[in-house]
């Protein structure tokens, strides 16, 4: 398939052939989401610049190595030769040089592909249309499961994880207790879910397909369980899906949430078909048991309404 | 109250018979094989009786040279454990694909990764390199020891107590199931209530202490002990290197202990620095634990840098091109390396600003290594290169770690870290700069000295068999995890659904089986050389015509090194000497004041191994029993008046005499 990154892409095969040949299924390198596809981008574009300096560092090392070896009684021999200005500037400028283009390459990078950066396109040269709002799903990485809320639909459902193609998702994320990290790397980069503070992750599903998503931060007995797949799905499949989970699902009780919320591995998919109101908040906030004062109240939080956890601000704050 | 008091409970704490993994006949094989050599050895030591001459000899030595060996014996025994849960790990994901689940059960899996990285961090990587500044730091310096000698032998010892304590969870109880920086909450006593992460936090507790003491000894060491002439700028390379370690270890090491500190706190008394609850932020511990983690890294580094700037100036036969520059590049590095530890989370969510921030710092200590590596090229060009093994691990390295450097700089670039963050492709990358850079550095280190230490060289058959195997077996072992990395495979699983990713595991198992073959080349060379040692002896004490002051003196130095303290003009100083037709002194020999052997440091380290057990077990009585014991041979120790006396200047003239009697 020919995309965007196909250029560069070439670039890279042609510098890494030998090793590259055989890439049929380097999801990182070929992702289906715009944001994923960006940070292969770049990280073709950063290895290409990078190799500016390490292929004649490689090669100069093989070069000078069978160049002055003792036996070649031919080449010059300067034992008492240490120093050139000349040299030395080169020296430090060549890969200063390289990373002064790298250094502003991952400065205005970074910032583009902010996870907490609302998406402003939905693929190259396709800005997100004026009235469309991006769809929000709550992510709880639980022991060991993965538990996601779709609340503009009222749904939640254990592992299983589906938005339409080419319309910015929000992801709000946060931990029932471990550190996990909630990696799909056909859609986006990772970012760590953690108890009691939630952060964010901004992207878009640009092809129809199954796809991978799973903790990539090691958090106990449980963990290589706790995988998921991710579907991007044509509006019209989208809707057959909540529908799906509306017709299957149970509610999602407090009582069946702290059913849940047992350490258990390698959980089947599951299906809610309505959710206890403000429970991821409670969750985020660690006040889900009645008479349990939430976080985000402890310490002065009343000031204004909305207010997040300590931690969860100061993210917003960038 | 007397239902509460238990006997049995406060002599044993948590320990009980159910404490024995014998449920795992892995464990239970390894024991027993354990076991029977170690039987073997005792036997062996005891029959040849040899225990008073370790005893006085070695074990309550203070001379920097031999506690420098005792370092490299402890580091290359710890490598055959962290390479046998290497292969282990090698061995499970090259099988649990689809319906099979490996040989190892998911518990054990957890706990053998996280012992292979605390293993080769702490107990492999560590010990080798402070062993290697050990030997050669007061050589190089023209000094006749360490500032404190004594220290030295307790670093030591305490170096030793952590790596027992983390071979004991081996076989009573277990170790942490939590990675080897072991993140809360995780390791916070509600979801690791074992005694795994206890064993972890008390190892490197004990551990901790003897590598502050090393780093505290050997700034004082380079600064006061230089022999007059060497100035700061007329330092060998490798002084120059270890110097900024040893500034980097006094400054990062106790962020470890507090951090390590407060995470006991945590599990002992029921505070919350680290829980999810009660104001408590475990993002706090993994930023502070990669404060200490990531000068860390550089503290393996920077004194094989220095052992590289040796080797290629001496084996081009050439003066090292850069020396400032080397030096500066040194000290910005050092620097440098307090202010980038976030890289290892950007995936924590900081704002992009701070994202940024560090991911460029980052970038730009590759600027001054860049510059060391072409320093390196450009004392070879020009030079008669004699490819002996130190010069082959050398080009090894040069070409391995800059490889290595590069995918170092690619996960710096934040969002290039979001899709490689704790993947394969990470572990290869640290594999890459650790085992091409840290790795080949110390095998370098050792051909290059060994003839130093032992009077002869290494073989050099078996010294290139290692050289290859260990370099091929790393590009088979590492590359195809790169490959996994780019397919979106993580670290740390013990199962895999995808069956086309088995082939990757099964090359990287090949690379790993070299790799262990490379091992077992390094041991064989030691074997072989001392089966030809006599062909192989080197009585000049330079064999390679080297350029700094250790090779002045006798292989091996007799104990006070150098009979007069050398005058330094030039910072080769020795290359120096020699064109200026140095001769060795024959008279006017003067009394040598020397430390004293003390037993101190290895009763005092020992007490240690057994609070530290007692601590993990909770075994109250033997844990204040053993507190008071230490705190008293502490005390004990400060009344020996008895720690120095005089090498009569007759014996020197024997000893110098016979030496130099050879070499003439």
């Amino acid at each position: 398939m020919f995309t965007k990154q196909s250029f560069s892409k070439t670039l890279l095969f042609a510098a890494l052939a030998p090793v590259f040949l055989s890439g049929c299924n380097w999801v990182v390198m070929s992702p289906s989401g715009d944001i994923a596809a960006q940070q292969a981008n770049l990280i073709v574009w950063a290895t290409i610049l990078m190799l500016i300096i390490v292929v004649p560092v490689i090669a100069l090392t093989f070069w000078f190595a069978w160049r002055y070896r003792a036996s070649n009684k031919k080449a010059t021999y300067s034992p008492d030769w240490d120093h050139s200005t000349h040299l030395e500037l080169v020296i430090w400028a060549a890969p200063l040089a390289i990373i002064i283009a790298l250094g502003a390459m991952t400065w205005v990078s970074t910032h583009q592909l902010d996870p907490y950066r609302p998406l402003s396109r939905i693929d190259e040269g396709k800005p997100v249309p004026a009235d469309m709002e991006p769809l929000v799903v709550e992510v709880v990485a639980m022991d060991w499961k993965w538990l996601f809320f779709y609340p503009e639909y009222d749904i939640a459902s254990v592992n299983e994880l589906a938005a339409p193609l080419d319309r910015p998702i929000q992801f709000k994320i946060t931990s029932t207790t471990m550190m996990n990290s909630f990696f799909i790397p056909a859609l986006a980069g990772q970012i760590y879910a953690m108890g009691g503070m939630e952060t964010k992750l901004h992207a878009v599903i640009n092809e129809v397909g199954v796809y991978d998503g799973f903790s990539a931060n090691y958090s106990g007995a449980g963990f290589n369980g706790m995988r998921f797949k991710f579907h991007g799905l044509q509006d019209e499949d989208f809707d057959e899906w909540i529908a799906r989970v509306k017709a299957q699902g149970e509610n999602l009780t407090r009582p069946v949430y702290k059913e849940l919320e047992k350490p258990s591995q390698n959980e089947p998919v599951r299906y809610y078909r309505s959710v206890m109101p403000g429970l991821y908040d409670k969750i985020l906030n660690r006040c889900v048991d009645p008479g349990t004062l939430c976080m985000k109240d402890m310490m002065g939080g009343h000031q204004h309404a909305g207010h997040q956890p300590a931690k969860a601000e100061h993210h917003d704050a960038h | 109250m007397s239902e509460s008091f238990d006997l049995g409970k406060l002599i044993f704490g948590r320990l009980t018979l159910e404490s024995f993994p014998f449920h795992d006949p892995i464990i239970v094989a390894t024991f027993i094989m354990v076991a029977l050599g170690g039987s073997a050895l005792l036997v062996a030591v005891t029959r040849a009786g040899l225990w008073g001459y370790l005893w006085r000899e070695w074990f309550t030595s203070i001379d920097h040279k031999r506690i420098g060996v005792m370092y490299m014996i402890l580091g290359i025994v710890m490598l055959l454990r962290g390479f046998a849960d290497a292969i282990m790990m090698r061995l499970h994901q090259a099988m649990a694909f689809g319906d099979s689940m490996g040989y190892l059960p998911p518990d054990h899996y957890d706990q053998i990764f996280t012992a292979h990285g605390v293993i080769m961090i702490f107990f492999v990587a560590m010990p080798f390199v402070v062993g290697l500044m050990n030997y050669m730091v007061p050589l190089q310096i023209g000094a006749r020891d360490v500032a404190f000698p004594f220290l030295n032998n307790f670093s030591f010892w305490m170096t030793a107590s952590g790596a027992i304590l983390v071979m004991l969870s081996l076989f009573v109880g277990e170790f942490a199931k939590s990675g080897w920086l072991a993140y809360p909450p995780l390791t916070g006593i509600l979801q690791s209530p074992g005694v795994g992460v206890d064993y972890y936090i008390w190892a490197l507790q004990i551990a901790g202490v003897g590598t502050l003491l090393s780093g505290v000894n050997f700034v004082v060491t380079i600064i006061k002990m230089r022999a007059p002439g060497m100035t700061l700028m007329k330092m060998p390379v490798f002084v120059w290197t270890s110097l900024c370690t040893n500034i980097l270890i006094v400054a990062a090491f106790p962020v470890l202990t507090a951090v390590l500190a407060m995470l006991s706190l945590d599990r002992y008394l029921d505070m919350n620095f680290f829980t999810n609850d009660l104001g408590g932020n475990a993002m706090m511990y993994v930023n502070l634990i990669w404060i200490w983690g990531h000068p860390e890294v550089y503290i393996l580094i920077l004194p094989v840098f220095g052992v590289f700037s040796e080797i290629v100036a001496t084996y081009s036969g050439k003066r090292l091109f850069g020396y400032s520059s080397m030096v500066y590049a040194t000290v910005v590095i050092t620097i440098l390396s307090y202010l980038v530890w976030l890289h290892h989370f950007f995936t924590m969510g900081s704002g992009a600003t701070v994202n940024s921030f560090f991911g460029i710092t980052t970038m730009i200590i590759s600027i001054p290594t860049g510059a060391k590596v072409f320093n390196w090229l450009f004392t070879m060009y020009r030079g008669r290169i004699r490819f002996d093994v130190p010069m082959l691990w050398t080009v090894g390295f040069m070409v391995t770690f800059v490889i290595g450097g590069m995918t170092g700089v690619l996960l710096a670039v934040p969002p290039a870290d979001f899709v490689l963050h704790n993947s394969l492709f990470l572990i290869a990358h640290f594999h890459n700069v650790i085992i091409g850079g840290v790795v080949f550095g110390v095998f370098a280190a050792i051909t290059y000295w060994y003839p130093k230490v032992t009077g002869y060289k290494i073989d050099e058959f078996w010294g290139k068999l290692t050289f290859w195997f260990w370099l091929l077996g790393f590009y088979l072992a590492f590359m195809p995890l790169y490959v996994l990395g780019l397919m979106g495979v993580t670290r740390r699983m013990s199962q895999f659904d995808d069956p086309s990713l088995q082939i990757w595991f099964q090359i990287a198992l090949v690379g790993a089986i070299l790799i262990g073959i490379g091992i077992f080349c390094f041991l064989m060379q030691f074997y072989v050389s001392y089966r030809k040692r006599d062909q192989l002896r080197d009585e000049t004490g330079d064999p390679w015509d080297g350029r700094t002051l250790e090779w002045s003196t006798t292989s091996p130095p007799p104990q006070y090194n150098f009979a007069f303290t050398p005058r330094v003009y030039d910072n080769d100083a020795w290359w120096q000497m020699k064109a200026n037709g140095y001769q060795h002194p024959k008279e006017g020999f003067l009394p040598i004041h020397m430390p004293k052997n003390t037993a101190a440091g290895i009763v005092i380290a020992g007490i240690s191994t057994v609070l530290g057990f007692a601590l993990i077990w909770h075994m109250w009585l033997i844990a204040g029993l053993s507190f008071v014991g230490l705190i008293g041979a502490i005390i004990a120790h400060s009344f020996n008046y008895k720690r120095d006396y005089y090498i009569p200047a007759e014996e020197v003239a024997t000893v110098e005499l016979q030496r130099r009697e050879v070499i003439a």
